[in-house]
């Protein structure tokens, strides 16, 4: 399966292509930081994954429940894989409560300071990807 | 950490009289549904179930007060017409929201005190979350605490409590939830430190700890707008009320614990 998707709206976003279950180039070119992509992990006002997800971060307390380990991420699946799971789970499952971290369309009633904004940017995006590629330890 | 500063420094005397006080509340599962009560540390219900440790109940008491307290340009209290509380009132808060035949669209408990205060009292309507609106609702709420959510069989109900269903299972805000993606879905769940609820309105106005106050229900369904990124609804929008009106339905036959405790 190949779908070639453009953003619209696109002076926020940029346009990448979906390729199968990854989106297989960086967004918009650019390469991630593996410790900021940690620090974003972590963060509970930027990233929020440890709401939902646990996973190797001994330093961090009160990690959620609601979603897989993050714990051998970077084994289970490429670069790419990793991207579009970030960038709009949804695609892969409809029902899934894990949020499109870089999508702005098809959302309702979003609240005034996050209109029009991705959760993340494509560099931040990319910082996160760069960071889960590491966690190859299923523990 | 505040929040557990908070209950303990509150639960020493709680702690020691516990045993003792026959527990106006206990744990409440009804097929399977379950109160935020249930949900909570031991610390927690036990600051609920203890009157003389729970802080809602002051606002109860502030709430009395006001009852009996002359008002407006009528200048009379709400006792003056209702008399005893305790009697007039019982039930009542199990019963909200309510059709109003002058709005000719229902109204929650707060609605329904205020608009007594405009036509009854003919004074100006308590602001939303004020001190005064939450004393009066603690007061009348604590009146049905004990008695079963038994919402009006009345048909001008049910387009607002079908709309309030439709906005509970719409996805919202940035973060694209809706509210049975959360209480339906993942209820137990943790979220970060917070366990859901199913989301009973049990016990409004509750005393959060959180907050470090008490706060009406419409509160809380804001913090949870706002928690998913999405624009809250202005206090007072008749969306809150369709809500409730869903939730209560959703929660018939639990058990109100007006002022409940809620992490
Ligand atoms: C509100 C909940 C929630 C948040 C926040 C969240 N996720 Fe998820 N995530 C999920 C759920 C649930 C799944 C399981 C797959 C599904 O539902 O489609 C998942 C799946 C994943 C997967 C695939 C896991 C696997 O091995 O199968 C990765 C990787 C992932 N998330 C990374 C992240 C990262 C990184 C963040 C933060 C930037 C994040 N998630 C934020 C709920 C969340
Ligand atoms: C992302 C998760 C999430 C979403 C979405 C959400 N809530 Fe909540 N809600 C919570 C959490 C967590 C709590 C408990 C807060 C705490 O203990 O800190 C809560 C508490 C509540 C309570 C209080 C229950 C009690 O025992 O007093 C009600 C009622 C409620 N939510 C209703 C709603 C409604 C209605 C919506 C949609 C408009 C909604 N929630 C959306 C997570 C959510």
């Amino acid at each position: 399966m190949l779908l070639a998707m453009t953003a619209a709206d696109a002076d926020e976003l940029r346009a990448f292509k979906v390729t199968g279950d990854a989106i297989v180039e960086p967004l918009g070119g650019a390469r991630g930081d593996v410790a900021r992509g940690r620090a974003i992990v972590v963060d509970r006002q930027k990233g929020l994954c440890l709401l939902c997800h646990t996973g190797p971060f001994p330093d961090q307390r009160f990690q959620g429940t609601l979603a897989p380990t993050l714990a051998g991420a970077g084994a289970r699946w490429t670069e790419g894989q990793l991207r579009l799971r970030l960038v709009d789970s949804a695609k892969l499952n409809p029902a899934t409560i894990m949020p499109s971290y870089y999508r702005t369309e098809g959302l309702t009633r979003v609240g005034a300071a996050w209109q029009n904004k991705p959760v993340l940017t494509a560099q931040e995006v990319e910082d996160v990807v760069a960071f889960l590629a590491t966690l190859k330890d299923p523990q | 950490m505040i929040r557990l500063v908070a209950a303990q420094r509150l639960l020493v005397p709680a702690a020691m009289m516990c045993l003792a006080a026959a527990s106006a509340v206990m744990a409440q599962t009804i097929d399977g549904r379950r109160s935020g009560f249930d949900f909570m540390s031991r610390d927690s219900q036990q600051l609920q179930r203890d009157d003389t440790a729970n802080p809602g109940m002051l606002a109860v008491l502030d709430g009395e007060g006001l009852w009996n307290a002359k008002a407006g340009r009528a200048n009379r209290s709400c006792a003056d017409c209702h008399q005893d509380a305790s009697t007039s009132m019982k039930g009542v808060a199990a019963r909200y929201p309510a059709f109003s035949a002058a709005l000719n669209r229902p109204i929650d408990l707060q609605g329904r005190i205020n608009a007594c205060r405009e036509t009854q009292q003919q004074a100006t309507p308590l602001p939303w979350e004020s001190k005064e609106l939450l004393a009066l609702s603690a007061y009348v709420g604590n009146q049905s605490r004990g008695m079963p959510i038994a919402p009006p069989d009345d048909a001008r109900l049910a387009p607002f409590r079908q709309r309030g269903e439709a906005l509970y299972t719409r996805r919202v805000g940035q973060l694209n939830f809706s509210c049975a993606n959360c209480h339906d879905d993942n209820a137990g769940g943790k979220l970060a430190s917070a366990v859901i609820p199913q989301a009973h309105p049990t016990g409004y106005p509750i005393y959060r700890l959180e907050w470090q106050g008490i706060g009406s229900l419409q509160r809380r369904l804001r913090g949870c707008f706002i928690g998913v990124r999405a624009e809250p609804y202005a206090y007072g929008a008749q969306e809150y009320v369709e809500l409730e009106l869903f939730l209560m339905s959703r929660a018939k036959g639990m058990t109100i614990e007006t002022p409940a405790v809620r992490p």
